[in-house]
């Protein structure tokens, strides 16, 4: 097996999480698509890292873990806050940008 | 090329991987979403344990599958687990489109990955030879230092940022148990306790009211749940007496002592006054035996 077919499945999984965020309307459910985007570009650059020998790819790998932790935080805290007010999680419902 | 233990693993891994997004971005519940995209992360960590990169694999299951994936369940528990996923539309065929969307760009990336030039891999045997933790620390204390240290400002931003949105402020401050009771002395609706339910009645289950003196219903001995949903139990005195035929039948079907039947009760009588001389001591335990 050529170590490529890593990439292809990094690119399936980064396409599945973008047409997620298009297509679904819970709040949670997209953050969710986005976290699997961040781990398909995860996968590409552990495979990069492979390819060509040194371990940059899985630095930026882990700062990208890092960067999502952070961005699940405070992104689940304005969905929370924006239920508190709202009483919904859809994003069709949240069309105004004050709380 | 690899082995074909590791091709093995990775066509397994894939369906698993592939199987658990298509869940996610179908299942209509957000817990079952969290499931599936849990499932992803873990191929995911064997994946990165399989190229050589095993801290980050370690990491993959500790951080994502272990904190991220468990905020979310506690986000969802919060907030969506009743609200599933309305399937109206707010802009006509944006679905479709999306779909659609989805579909060429699947089809470009792919496209694009089959036609680099990416028949040469060199393989991470000597940049792992000091061990994979090793390399990357040396990496992220030397040539990446400034980034990691700009890593930890920003989880620090994070955690404010987390703890000033969830925080509520109090429009006014909470009213103390003292002045609740001067409020409802005040408003002289009801001082002493609520009366207890089915104290006076024939069951003591919490949907039974108790009766009043005159043998009416006190409302209030039923909570405030249950009075709101309209399920107080019917106590009237046909009510009771049907339900004690219906339990005197039970008895007889399952062939219960007399002594072991409950009572058929009829509609409340006047209450006895006991005569003050009588009621010898010996009568006593019969009488307790009567009311078994």
């Amino acid at each position: 097996m050529n170590p490529v077919n890593y990439l292809y499945l990094a690119a399936l999984l980064f396409t599945i999480g973008a047409s997620g965020v298009l297509i679904r309307r819970n709040a949670i459910v997209l953050f969710m698509c986005v976290e699997l985007m961040l781990n398909a570009s995860n996968l590409a650059l552990v495979t990069f890292s492979r390819m060509h020998g040194n371990l940059d790819g899985q630095i930026i790998a882990f700062f990208t873990m890092v960067v999502a932790a952070a961005e699940v935080v405070v992104g689940l805290a304005i969905i929370v806050s924006i239920f508190r007010t709202r009483h919904s999680a859809s994003v069709d419902d949240s069309n105004l940008m004050k709380l | 090329m690899t082995s074909s233990g590791e091709a093995v693993q990775f066509w397994i891994l894939a369906v698993i991987a592939v199987g658990g997004a298509l869940g996610m971005l179908l299942m209509r519940k957000a817990v079952h979403s969290a499931l599936c995209l849990a499932a992803t992360m873990l191929a995911l960590a064997v994946c990165y344990l399989a190229q050589g990169a095993v801290f980050l694999g370690v990491v993959q299951i500790v951080v994502y599958t272990g904190a991220i994936m468990m905020l979310f369940l506690f986000v969802v528990m919060l907030v969506g687990v009743t609200t599933a996923d309305s399937l109206k539309e707010q802009l006509k065929g944006q679905r479709i489109a999306a779909v659609f969307c989805g579909l060429g760009f699947g089809v470009l990336l792919i496209a694009g990955i089959a036609n680099a030039r990416l028949s040469h891999f060199t393989g991470l045997a000597e940049a792992n030879a000091e061990g994979n933790a090793q390399g990357l620390a040396r990496l992220i204390f030397t040539k990446y230092v400034w980034a990691f240290e700009l890593t930890g400002a920003l989880l620090i931003t994070a955690a404010i940022g987390a703890m000033v949105l969830t925080h509520r402020e109090h429009v006014k401050t909470p009213r103390t148990q003292r002045e609740l009771a001067a409020q409802r002395v005040k408003d002289n609706i009801q001082l002493p306790p609520l009366p207890a339910p089915g104290v006076y009645a024939r069951h003591n289950a919490v949907d039974v009211p108790g009766l009043l003196p005159d043998g009416t219903v006190a409302e209030d001995s039923v909570m405030a749940t249950l009075r709101e949903r309209g399920q107080i139990r019917d106590v009237s005195p046909q009510m009771i007496r049907r339900m004690a035929e219906l339990e005197s039948t039970t008895a007889d079907w399952l062939g219960r002592p007399p002594s072991a039947r409950p009572p058929v009760t009829g509609p409340r009588k006047a209450l006895e006054t006991v005569p003050k001389k009588a009621a010898p001591r010996q009568a006593a335990p019969k009488q307790e035996e009567d009311e078994a």
